[in-house]
């Protein structure tokens, strides 16, 4: 018993090479994987799957990534195909668009989304806008990744969420994944995608396992770019989320399955283009709808989803006004209390619900 | 100072005549370069055939054509925006081209015509993309700043954005083992970016085959190098890569220049810097008329002592590589094709409203985007 715990605690990396010595074995059914391994494994199948793709960023080749998100690429692939790069995000944010104009398929981290803004002029005006101001003669293959919003005390300069800032621009795509099984597709899509995706991890969930199906265990293994996915289905609600909020909605709705409420929650997945499909068919059946992200209220996901509603043909399927649930109108403060309360917490999410149920 | 063209070339003859009495080569003394960094520079003399000769002098006489053309164009308002023109600077686009090959990759500012022709877009094709016409060569959605062709990219809006870029071209030159050098092209005003110094220290740590070139035209916009500067040699600027500062009114010192800096880069001495100096004859684009910070008669000094075009006229009929008559046939020639081009420019449609959604991502599946309102959609195809 005890050797068969150690052994579900070890990478996934390990556990599989076990695996591979057992001819006769197939792969588990589930296994648990963290985030950060599972965006790993997205990152080491096609970096041995494509030559030109590479990764470049802080610290991401030696000291195996700020998070160690990229541990062991470095020794696995060498000095080539992982890039330490100096402090020059402004500068490496570039020279990572040019050598995607060029014919290679960089993976361009930064250190904290924070960071990407030194260097968002070259992830809009010369990553997003080219295809299209170039008529279709320049494609622009390159992936934006690292850990975006709040983190655990890390206050104000570090821990703003990007979502809104970036989904507003035309030519970009912009995944942000909340579980193993959405990292490890998304980041597979995006690395083949011809166009710049932003990949918006998150670091406060970088070290949590969830179960991972047996067909995420495929190197071909994708979530499409585009799809909002349903993780919980439900009558009295719909309930969109993205990124780590997503858990918190489920715990919600787990309370609320004890009082008879019975909510449906989405897993956006994709910042843009946006599924609003999705979230139309659910709120024409539901009647409801609460909105819930970490980033500020203002222009943000959630505004953008009540807009469209209200264009669309749920608009008159709702029974009461969509409500927004997101981080607090502040810069993010340190003191754990004023922290605490400065992003949605669960009970912030059952008292949305409950006030648009009018319960 | 380098820019004060003083003297007649003269070429020696170093080949019998040819039947129609043209020489086939002729070599010409050419100003050393400044160096820094480097013990040897550019060779001091340039051999130039009556074929390259003739090939350089339509290139720049086409180039200055087309922007006058350009200007006219503008004024009649068939192009809208911003324009900035390169008259003055032909030595620099028809230079460096000259120095490296079409295997070769180049990257430039907004002032990207002269680049542009020189890398094979046509003079049609850039026109009517000033004017925004369906045949021009971003079907009219890029304009003046946005124009791309193989192994050219752009055209850039953004001062000193194209820099960092093209240190990233050359690194995919490094990974794919082309052999192949960019140019990455940037202005005096430019060069005091901080993205820039980002670039040269990463092309320098990792060896990229980038030449940094610097085309110094003395202004950035209206403020002159001094007045924003606090070292104006830009060559010396990377202090850790080796530098020249060349003669840009002159296309042989750009072209040997070039080819020195491609041979450095490409034999893995890793990047280096090429300050060009050079002139604009017009402002620094078409809504400055550029004489509120510079005098005309600076202006008209540089037309009459430097100007580039003048250079290279006065060594091919001096080494009768070429003579009057045959270069004012190719005047005539060129001034037919430009014609041609503005008529073309100015008379192909509009690009259909259908575009206006196109090309937003790359092998992607069509699908709708909004227009001014929600019941406005354009169909969005790669």
């Amino acid at each position: 018993m005890a050797a068969l715990s150690a052994l579900v605690r070890r990478s996934v990396q390990q556990v599989s090479g076990l695996l591979k010595r057992r001819f006769h074995r197939t792969a588990p059914a589930t296994l648990q994987v963290t985030v950060r391994d599972a965006i790993n494994q997205g990152m080491d199948e096609e970096l041995e799957r494509d030559e030109r793709v590479f990764l470049l960023g802080e610290e991401v080749a030696q000291y195996d990534g700020a998070y160690k998100v990229s541990r062991g690429l470095w020794k696995k692939y060498g000095d080539k195909r992982i890039i330490d790069t100096p402090i020059s995000e402004m500068g490496f944010a570039g020279i990572a668009v040019g050598a995607a104009m060029a014919g290679l398929r960089p993976i361009c981290e930064f250190m904290t989304f924070n960071f990407s803004m030194q260097a968002i002029d070259q992830v809009i005006n010369s990553a997003a806008k080219t295809y299209y101001m170039s008529a279709g003669l320049q494609p622009v293959p390159i992936v934006f990744r690292g850990p975006n919003g709040a983190s655990a005390g890390v206050a104000a300069q570090h821990s703003q969420c990007f979502a809104a800032w970036y989904g507003h621009c035309p030519g970009l795509k912009v995944v942000s994944p909340w579980n193993s099984e959405d990292a490890k597709g998304l980041i597979k899509s995006a690395i083949r995608d011809n166009n710049p995706v932003v990949v918006l991890e998150n670091e406060l969930m970088y070290g949590v396992p969830f179960e991972f199906p047996a067909e995420a265990q495929s190197k071909d293994f994708l979530v499409p770019i585009g799809k909002a996915k349903i993780e919980r289905q439900g009558t009295h609600i719909t309930v969109v989320s993205h990124s780590r909020p997503v858990g918190h909605c489920l715990e919600a709705a787990a309370v609320l399955s004890k009082e008879g409420v019975e909510c449906e929650v989405i897993n956006l997945r994709t910042i843009r283009p946006m599924d609003i499909e999705t979230i139309e068919a659910s709120v024409m059946k539901t009647n409801h709808l609460v909105t819930v992200e970490g980033g500020w209220p203002q222009f943000g996901v959630g505004a953008e989803i009540c807009a469209r509603i209200m264009e669309g043909p749920a608009f008159n399927f709702l029974d009461a006004p969509a409500v927004r649930v997101t981080g607090a109108d502040v810069p993010m403060p340190y003191a754990k209390i004023l922290e605490d309360n400065s992003v949605p917490q669960v009970k912030d999410i059952i008292f949305a619900i409950k006030k648009t149920l009018n319960i | 100072m380098m820019l004060a063209a003083g003297g007649a070339r003269v070429g020696r003859r170093t080949a019998g005549r040819a039947l129609r009495g043209f020489s086939q080569t002729a070599t010409f003394a050419i100003k050393p370069c400044d160096l820094y960094r480097l013990e040897q520079g550019p060779p001091a003399e340039a051999e130039l055939s009556r074929e390259d000769a003739l090939r350089y002098y339509r290139s720049m006489q086409t180039v200055r054509r087309m922007e006058l053309k350009a200007d006219q164009m503008y004024k009649q308002k068939f192009i809208r925006g911003f324009c900035h023109l390169c008259d003055g600077q032909e030595a620099c686009c028809v230079g460096l081209e000259a120095g490296i090959s079409p295997a070769d990759h180049v990257i430039t500012s907004y002032r990207a015509h002269g680049v542009g022709f020189a890398r094979g877009l046509s003079v049609r094709a850039i026109l009517a993309e000033l004017t925004g016409r369906r045949g021009g060569c971003a079907q009219g959605k890029g304009g003046s700043m946005h124009m791309y062709a193989r192994h050219f990219y752009g055209g850039n809006g953004i001062v000193g954005a194209q820099v960092p870029l093209g240190a990233g071209v050359a690194l995919a030159c490094q990974y794919l083992g082309t052999g192949a050098v960019c140019l990455t092209l940037y202005g005096d005003g430019a060069a005091n970016q901080g993205q820039i110094a980002e670039a040269y220290n990463m092309a320098a740590l990792w060896k990229l085959p980038c030449v940094f070139v610097c085309e110094n035209n003395l202004y950035g916009m209206g403020t002159s190098a001094e007045r924003a500067a606090a070292t104006t040699e830009y060559y010396k600027r990377a202090h850790f890569l080796p530098g020249l500062r060349v003669d840009g009114m002159d296309v042989l010192c750009v072209r040997e220049a070039t080819r020195f800096a491609a041979e450095h880069c490409r034999s893995g001495k890793g990047p280096l810097l090429v300050e060009l100096l050079t002139y604009r004859y017009h402002g620094h684009s078409m809504s400055d008329p550029g004489v509120s910070y510079r005098s005309r008669e600076e202006v008209q000094a540089m037309r009459s002592k430097s100007d580039p075009i003048m250079l290279l006229q006065e060594r091919m009929v001096s080494s009768e590589l070429s003579s009057v008559e045959e270069l004012k046939e190719i005047n005539a020639e060129v001034k037919k094709e430009v014609e041609e081009a503005a008529q073309f420019a100015t008379s192909d449609a509009e690009p259909s409203l259908d575009v206006l959604g196109h090309h937003i991502y790359s092998s992607t599946p069509p699908f709708e985007v909004r227009g001014a309102n929600q019941w406005i959609k354009f169909k969005s195809i790669s």
